[in-house]
């Protein structure tokens, strides 16, 4: 299947890293017959038909609240992406292979077999509309997590080589080289190399025993390199043994996003794995929204046991050093509007720590209308922004966040997630929007009183 | 056997037969899955409550979708109380509850209960419309979600139609004119109670189990629901 990436080649070149658009609707790897396709699919689907999944299934009255929660729903007030109707072919595989009725349903085929139409059309509901922002999810009566069940279901779909290309070719990369955007272990050591030699800053690598492991996106690394300065910053200011590892360093999971779990056991093993061999105490997790959620909340149930040390979004060990008095911070003399990264608060628990550091470091915090948990998503999460035929619905999404913000009337607009900074920069170009988004970690390096 | 002996008779304990088995069955259908356990690092212990918290606290939108939810949720609480107040605050049908379990309580006036059956019948006629005319809604309907609607709406259609054949003592259980309405209206309610586990009508059990996952998983991360 690596003929994809001659292909679709990545264009390294681009504002934002993607591969060349491709002109079909929808996507497929690799050659085989649809029959072995839909096989694929269900057996996969069947894997993940566990007790959460089957409550959730049974449970869904059709109400169709979901929809108002959904941004490309309220964007574009196209039915089809109401939330729940993006499950419909899971759905209808549990109902038929493993619900309560399914012995009727299969005996009387009152549901049809899924057939590859149907996972070719929802191809585009469970990859380019779908953040996985779980903003559905606290809108359902019945308190369905539509937002796990869309991850569950592009596992089905990677199982039958149905993946939008460009997140495929991502994660196909990130398996192979260790990084989805090329930051190889290479690129990483000559980019920590001039980062630290530009800045005059010690930037600690392969350290055999440290205390604190720190772990970067790639965007970090190739967009947004002052944040791994502003890390650095930081955590010599506090006096940390902290090191980060060429044999681990990666925090973005694309095999999660692309419904591969093979392959986000993988990519979480390596981190873990490092944090081991550096006997870490703790890991801290990098402005990356999904990338918290993969190794705080998944990353032990890919281990298959405990993880031997704590992990922490950066956002939440600054609020700890903070309130510990170990931070102090300049003031900053601007107000902020925080934009909460879906996986970190709403899906993550997180929703205090930024604005624990906002408050020390002395911003008025204008709040958007939708805010902390509920707050609506950039649009580009849960892999969407890599997927090119999604732009002009993703475009569309973002016109909320941009009225929102604009009506919050904020000096800033500040967040703690890369992917959503990415998402933003590029709906700034787009929109040409006067308000770019800023780094909760680089507002705080730069405003340390040392 | 006359409709009306069925109807109370054989016909109830079918039904309620029915209803049990397909409710555990519908359960049990949940609980056979398989459950992973969750080793993450729990940010709190408290899943029991985050559970129940949950199940409670759904009753009520989050103040950021009340706006875009509260024709559904006015309505849904509408009919939702509506047939409650009915079922449990009709004088009938507390005697025939009575005459099966022995609990009692006190009725509420007839006129009450009217109006709100009407209400109730309107309530239920918009979400129908609803439901056939706004493109989500009728994106997701199937059969069960107008099978569900018409089985609901039957025991209060035929239960107006019975209420000028009652017992002496209010009782349909001891309906002596008219029996056969009352028999129409026993078997509507049962016909109710067999379709119950069957479809979405089971949201009346499973709202608990569903809200309560949800509110446990996410109690361990510290996150609101």
């Amino acid at each position: 299947m690596s003929d994809i990436d001659t292909l679709h080649p990545l264009e390294l070149d681009t504002p934002r890293l993607s591969v060349e658009n491709p002109q079909t609707r929808y996507d497929k790897q690799g050659e085989r017959p649809d029959e072995e396709r839909v096989t694929a699919a269900m057996q996969r689907f069947a894997k993940d038909f566990g007790r959460t999944a089957a409550t959730y299934m049974e449970s869904c009255i059709h109400c169709g609240q979901c929809a108002q929660a959904c941004h490309f729903y309220t964007s574009t007030q196209n039915p089809k992406y109401t939330p729940i109707w993006k499950l419909e072919p899971f759905k209808q595989a549990y109902k038929r292979e493993s619900g309560a009725f399914s012995f009727i349903y299969k005996a009387l085929n009152l549901k049809h077999k899924v057939t590859i139409e149907e996972l070719e059309e929802w191809q585009t509901l469970l990859y380019d509309s779908c953040t996985m922002c779980g903003r559905c999810s606290l809108i359902c009566p019945m308190g369905i997590d539509i937002a796990t069940l869309v991850g569950q279901a592009r596992h089905g779909m990677f199982a039958a080589g149905l993946v939008p290309h460009e997140l495929w070719a991502v994660a196909e990369r990130a398996e192979r080289e260790g990084s989805p955007l090329g930051a190889t272990a290479k690129v990483l050591k000559e980019r920590i190399d001039w980062l630290a030699d530009e800045n005059e800053i010690e930037i600690p690598m392969d350290k055999s025993q440290a205390d604190v492991l720190i772990a970067l996106s790639s965007i970090e690394i190739m967009k947004y390199p002052q944040s791994i300065v502003s890390t650095a910053k930081v955590l010599n200011h506090l006096g940390l043994s902290w090191t980060l590892r060429s044999d681990g360093y990666e925090a973005t999971n694309f095999g999660l996003l692309s419904g591969n779990s093979e392959w986000q056991k993988d990519l979480s093993m390596k981190l873990i794995q490092a944090a081991i061999d550096c006997s870490a105490k703790l890991v801290i997790m990098p402005e990356c929204g999904h990338a918290y959620g993969a190794l705080r909340w998944q990353g032990a149930n890919m281990y298959g046991k405990p993880l031997p040390f704590q992990v922490l979004h950066i956002s939440e060990f600054l609020a700890e050093k903070v309130q510990s008095g170990e931070i102090k911070l300049k003031a900053l003399g601007k107000s902020i509007t925080f934009h909460d990264p879906c996986q970190i608060s709403r899906r993550g628990g997180a929703t205090q720590a930024p604005r624990d550091v906002i408050h020390a470091l002395g911003a008025d915090l204008k709040e958007t209308q939708d805010t902390g948990d509920l707050n609506w998503c950039c649009g580009g999460g849960g892999g969407v922004v890599t997927i090119h035929r999604a732009d002009p619905l993703r475009h569309k999404a973002f016109e909320i966040k941009m009225q929102q913000i604009d009506a919050a009337g904020a000096d800033i607009a500040v967040t703690s997630c890369s992917n959503c900074r990415q998402t933003f920069d590029d709906g700034q170009a787009h929109f040409q929007w006067d308000k770019t988004m800023h780094s909760l970690l680089e507002l705080v390096a730069d405003n340390l009183i040392e | 056997m006359d409709l009306i002996t069925f109807a109370r008779g054989t016909g109830l304990e079918a039904a309620f037969t029915i209803f049990i088995i397909g409710i555990a069955w519908r359960l049990f259908a949940i609980f056979r899955h398989p459950v992973k356990k969750d080793l993450s690092l729990p940010r709190t212990t408290h899943t029991l409550s985050g559970a129940i918290r949950t199940i409670f606290s759904r009753m009520i939108p989050h103040r950021e979708f009340r706006a875009s939810t509260r024709f559904s949720v006015i309505n849904g609480y509408t009919f939702h109380l509506g047939l409650a107040i009915i079922v449990f605050g009709f004088l009938p049908h507390i005697v025939f509850i009575t005459q099966i379990t022995g609990l009692s309580w006190p009725a509420l006036p007839n006129g009450v209960i009217y109006l709100v059956a009407a209400i109730t019948i309107i309530s239920l006629l918009v979400a129908l419309m609803v439901r056939m005319n706004n493109p989500v809604l009728a994106l997701l309907s199937n059969f069960d979600d107008y099978f569900s609607w018409f089985v609901t709406m039957l025991p209060l259609a035929t239960g107006m139609a019975a209420l000028g054949a009652l017992g002496q003592n209010g009782s349909a259980l001891d309906a002596t004119q008219n029996g056969v309405v009352v028999a129409i209206h026993l078997l509507s309610f049962e016909l109710l109670l067999i379709w119950l586990p069957f479809g979405k009508l089971a949201h009346a059990v499973l709202v608990f189990v569903s809200r309560g996952t949800t509110g446990s998983q996410f109690a361990r991360k510290g996150a609101r629901t």
